[in-house]
């Protein structure tokens, strides 16, 4: 087995206090091996949101540890999670998150701006079927098209990780699976290691290890042997 | 150019009504500093330069008759740089078409050449030749008032003698800026001429041949003033010198002064008001922006972009606002500024202008709104940046309306959903609700404290002019007479009542500080020209001791039971000690009263009256004049209407006028307030106000949601601004009020009234505004983008 990208151990977050606290990760220990594309599966609120956000730099767990290679996310200051953010992560929100006003290319070009080696946004645009809409602002694409940028802004970066809440969420099955594509791409061209949330199961095809999560912890990691390429999958 | 920088240029045209908003309110604010700070500096560096190329002299000492070989023995004193001998008398001029002689000064000019000192500037005409003795030169400004101009005729009365002159030239003089008749409180132009004519000529008509009765006199630089006055004193003494004075008792340049002190006083409180206004209105405003901003902050940092970077961006488009507003207000101060000084110029009839900045005035405009905006940028980014990026990505949670809901419950059965919307707004969220309140109060103390001031000005000059001279008419008399002169007074037909008054005229000191002016002494309880307070209440004259009006002992630095030097300028000239009684609130000028009857015995002079206040029929009011002017013994006549007049002149064109320009951009600034909160209420309700429509609620509704708020806020700041204004007027009123006269800042319900008008006028406008674009939004737009 690969050396570990990440590793947590007793990860837990809650949200607020007292009687309304929710209990968003109730003590992970989780092993996510380099370059491989795993996926998250589970039901809403069960928390992958979370586990994204902790150990993608974005917020910080109330207990345990997460470690990113042999750093300790956990331990870090603010400042040394931006340096991790910026130089290894690559993001694609469950919400798209667009600045509603940049455009496509400038949305893009918000992230290569302050990479160590970035594509150019218009190829990063290209690769998504975008080449067309670069001058146009968020509010003039389509929900798909903006998930697509979206995706393009993270794969710009090359990143060491990328992270994806439900990237195909709004794609039909055409576009989705294009989108996969590269993001398998990145995952062999560069070796980035993929941790991709869905709700569509038949995704899990593609990866290397599918992690089912639970209301919070862990259900069941399942090493996938027969890992098939996005075009190969059934929709 | 950066992503950023594009997203900066981008959210700076989206929000450009907004943004023009504050930075207007800004501008207006920088823009009043550097044009009334430029005002004051202007005014003073132009006053001094006219004085100075003129010549006008540092002293001025008046004397009975004194040789002419004197001026060498003058210009002897240490600290003299230069000595001028000049003849001067009281004349009368007959005006045609007036029933009244206007009183007048006639002057001196060398036969040949230049005076040395007190120099004028000719405007029209030319000098009166030499040995011409029947031509004259008149003072510009009141030829003007009387359409009079070269070549004109014009009949004087100088030392009893009927006289004839040619008018020959115009001009003005640094001397005479304005004038004010003796025994007057206001500076009129028409009521008071100034003639200058050969020497020999008014030699022979004052019995001054080979003899002057005023000199001048110029001070080296760093002379010790003191000393040479009293040097000048001593040498004048036994020709009947009445006592050398400085350029700061002339009372032209004593007048100029004050005006000038007024706009500095009014520059010093005002504006800084103002910026502190829109300083605090800036960072209400920026505090709500960047709050908005939350989501795009947490997203640039999870990108991984430094706290540094992001506040960078936030603080370059704070700046924008802010330093392009200072940048504005700097380049309309500089044009208004130099607009207005060129009015004042005019006004203060300066031959010519210079123009002058206060370069302070750029950096304090600047700095403040840019340290303003970076405070109440970097305080919330402070905020921002505390969460994590997670959190701050996450669209704020919608405000928790579940408490509320149950507290409305009650009025669930009266209000319908908009109302309950607008309401619970109001509730759930107070930060943002006390910001517009307080936004919105600000704007309302602004024109609250302007109106209030407007109607002090007012009512100064009501309470003088019917209040506290009830009279018709003052005759003042050529010298103190007996008090029975008032029956003769009495006995002209159509005179209803005449009350005595005694004006000695005095220099008070108190140890190092002196003041020049009148000692008034008036009858126990007067009737006609009473002594009032502030309040409105009669003064009570006591038997013994002078009552001081405030900027009087505020000037001498005395108290209520000090002793005071009198040191009496007339007559005998004895140096008294009188005790000071107590200390009153008046509105004109800065009178000191005693009762008559201490007056006149403090001097030694029992039964004397220099003047009467005359109440009369004004069917025979032709007829009264001519009588007095036939009296030997009267001076002059000073009628009230004309006084009234001069004085609303003064205040309503001098500096008291720039309360108009400082009430117009009050009123701006105030509108720009407003209009502001309506668009940040606007701006932050977008996307709510659409899914509102979406969901089926009409125009008018969803208007209403958004326009109800803004009324809300509105209401509520009404009271909270009439508190604050009320507590503003005080200063405001404070930097208008001078020597001269004092504003009252008093309660005064009309001013509150129209403050209301203004505002909900403002909230009005800028509710319709904002409707209008509500209604033009599109909806699909308005619900993709989230603002
Ligand atoms: N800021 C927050 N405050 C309180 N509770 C939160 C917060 N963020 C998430 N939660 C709760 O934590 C739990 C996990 O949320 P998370 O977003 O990780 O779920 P998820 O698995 O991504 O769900 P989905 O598939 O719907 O996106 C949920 O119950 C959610 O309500
Ligand atoms: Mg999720």
């Amino acid at each position: 087995m690969p050396e570990p990208a990440f590793t947590t151990h007793r990860l837990t977050k809650v949200y607020g206090e007292g009687r309304s606290a929710v209990h968003a990760l109730r003590g992970v220990d989780l092993e996510i091996p380099g370059g491989e594309i795993v996926v998250l599966l589970g039901p809403s609120g069960s928390g992958k949101s979370t586990l994204l956000n902790i150990i993608g730099g974005l917020d910080r767990a109330t207990d345990g540890s997460a470690h990113f290679r042999d750093r300790n996310l956990s331990q870090m200051t603010d400042s040394q999670l931006t340096r991790y953010r910026r130089d290894h992560v690559g993001f694609v929100f469950q919400f798209y998150n667009l600045m509603p006003s940049l455009t496509a290319h400038e949305n893009v070009e918000l992230v290569t701006e302050i990479a160590r080696d970035p594509m150019d946004p218009e190829e990063a645009l290209a690769l998504v079927g975008l080449r067309e809409r670069v001058d146009h602002f968020p509010a003039q694409l389509s929900g798909g098209e903006q998930q697509r940028v979206a995706i393009a802004r993270a794969i710009a970066k090359q990143p060491d990780v990328l992270f994806c809440d439900e990237p195909t969420g709004a794609l039909d099955s055409q576009t989705g699976r294009a989108v996969l594509e590269v993001i398998r791409d990145v995952n062999e061209t560069l070796g980035s290691t993929v941790l991709m949330v869905t709700h569509a199961a038949n995704t899990a095809q593609m990866a290397d290890r599918v992690i089912h999560f639970a209301d919070g912890a862990l259900r069941e990691v399942v090493v996938n042997d027969t890992k098939l390429s996005p075009a190969e999958i059934d929709w | 150019m950066s992503p950023l920088d594009h997203k900066l240029l981008r959210d700076l045209w989206r929000m450009k009504g907004q943004a023009a908003a504050i930075g207007l309110v800004i501008a207006m604010g920088v823009m009043m500093l550097v044009m009334m700070t430029g005002l004051v500096a202007s005014l003073s560096e132009t006053r001094h330069a006219y004085y100075d190329r003129y010549r006008l002299a540092d002293v001025f000492a008046p004397v009975s008759r004194a040789p002419d070989r004197m001026i060498a023995e003058l210009a002897g004193i240490d600290g003299v740089s230069a000595v001028e001998g000049r003849v001067t008398g009281q004349a009368l001029i007959d005006v045609p078409g007036e029933d009244l002689p206007v009183q007048a000064r006639a002057i001196s000019l060398p036969d040949r050449g230049r005076p040395a000192l007190n120099d004028i500037f000719l405007t029209d005409g030319r000098l009166p030749e030499t040995g011409r003795t029947d031509e004259i030169v008149l003072l510009n400004s009141f030829a003007r008032a009387h359409e009079l101009a070269p070549g004109d005729m014009l009949r004087a009365t100088m030392n009893g003698q009927r006289r004839s002159f040619q008018i020959v030239g115009l001009a003005q003089s640094p001397e005479f800026l304005y004038t004010t008749a003796p025994g007057e409180l206001v500076p009129d132009d028409a009521r008071f001429g100034v003639i200058w004519t050969s020497r020999s000529g008014l030699a022979a008509a004052y019995d001054m041949e080979g003899a002057f009765n005023e000199a001048l006199i110029a001070l080296t630089r760093g002379a010790n003033e003191n000393a040479v006055l009293s040097a000048a004193d001593r040498m004048l003494d036994p020709y009947g010198g009445a006592g050398a004075y400085g350029l700061a008792d002339q009372a032209s340049n004593r007048f100029v002064a004050e005006e000038i002190t007024q706009m500095d006083a009014a520059s010093r409180v005002v504006p800084p008001i103002f910026l502190a206004v829109a300083a605090f209105l800036l960072y209400i405003v920026i505090l709500r922006m960047v709050q908005a901003e939350r989501e795009e902050i947490g997203l640039v940092k999870a990108f991984g972009y430094t706290n540094a970077e992001v506040g960078a961006h936030y603080l370059k488009f704070v700046l924008a606002i802010a330093v392009g507003g200072a940048a504005a207000g700097c380049l309309l101060g500089i044009a208004a500024g130099r607009g207005l000084v060129g009015l004042y110029t005019t006004y203060y009839k300066f031959p010519f202008l210079v123009f002058q900045l206060d370069p302070g005035s750029f950096i304090t405009g600047f700095l403040v709104s840019v340290l303003v905006a970076s405070a109440g940028g970097l305080l919330v980014l402070r905020n921002v940046f505390a969460l994590t990026p997670a959190n701050a990505m996450r669209p704020p949670a919608p405000p928790d309306y579940s408490r509320s809901g149950r507290r409305l419950g009650g009025l669930k059965t009266f209000l319908d959903q908009p109302s309950r919307m607008v309401l619970r707004r109001l509730t759930r969220q107070p930060g943002r609700m006390a910001g517009a309140i307080v936004g919105i109060a600000c704007g309302m103390a602004l024109s609250v404290s302007m109106l209030t001031l407007f109607a002090g000005f007012e009512r100064t000059m009501d309470q003088t002019f019917s209040v506290v001279d009830r009279s018709d008419v003052m005759v003042t008399f050529t010298h103190p007479l007996s008090a029975k002169t008032l029956f003769e007074l009495q006995r002209i037909p159509g005179v209803e009542r005449a009350e005595p008054v005694r004006n000695v005229s005095v220099v008070l000191r108190n140890g190092l500080r002196s003041h020049r002016g009148a000692l008034t002494g008036l009858p126990s309880t007067p009737d006609l020209n009473r002594a009032l307070d502030a309040d409105m209440e009669p003064l009570v004259l006591p038997a013994e001791g002078i009552v001081l009006s405030v900027p009087l002992a505020r000037t001498l630095g005395i108290e209520a039971g000090d002793m005071l030097a009198v040191d009496v300028r007339e007559g005998r000239q004895p140096l008294l000690q009188i005790r000071v009684a107590s200390i009153a609130h008046t509105l004109l000028g800065s009178p000191a009263y005693m009762q008559l009857d201490a007056l006149n015995r403090a001097l030694r002079e029992p039964g004397r009256v220099s003047g009467a206040y005359l109440t009369i029929d004004e069917a025979l009011q032709s007829d009264i004049y001519r009588t007095l002017q036939d009296m030997p013994t009267v001076a002059g006549v000073s009628v009230k209407s004309d006084a009234r007049a001069a004085f609303e002149a003064i205040i309503n064109s001098g500096a008291g006028a720039t309360r108009f320009v400082y009430g117009a951009i009050a009123f701006i600034i105030t509108f720009g307030i407003i209009y502001n909160a309506a668009r940040i209420a606007f701006a932050e309700r977008t996307r709510d106000l659409a899914s509102l429509r979406v969901i089926g609620f009409t125009k008018a509704e969803a208007a209403f949601v958004l326009l109800g708020e803004l009324a809300v806020v509105t209401l509520l700041a009404l009271p909270l601004g009439a508190l604050m204004g009320y507590y503003l007027s005080f200063g405001i009123a404070a930097g208008f009020s001078t020597e001269f006269y004092q504003v009252p800042a008093d309660f005064d319900p009309g001013s509150y009234g129209m403050a209301i008008m203004v505002v909900l006028g403002a909230a009005l406008i800028s509710g319709l505004i904002v409707k209008r674009d509500l209604d033009r939004a599109d909806l699909v737009s308005a619900l993709k983008t989230r603002e």
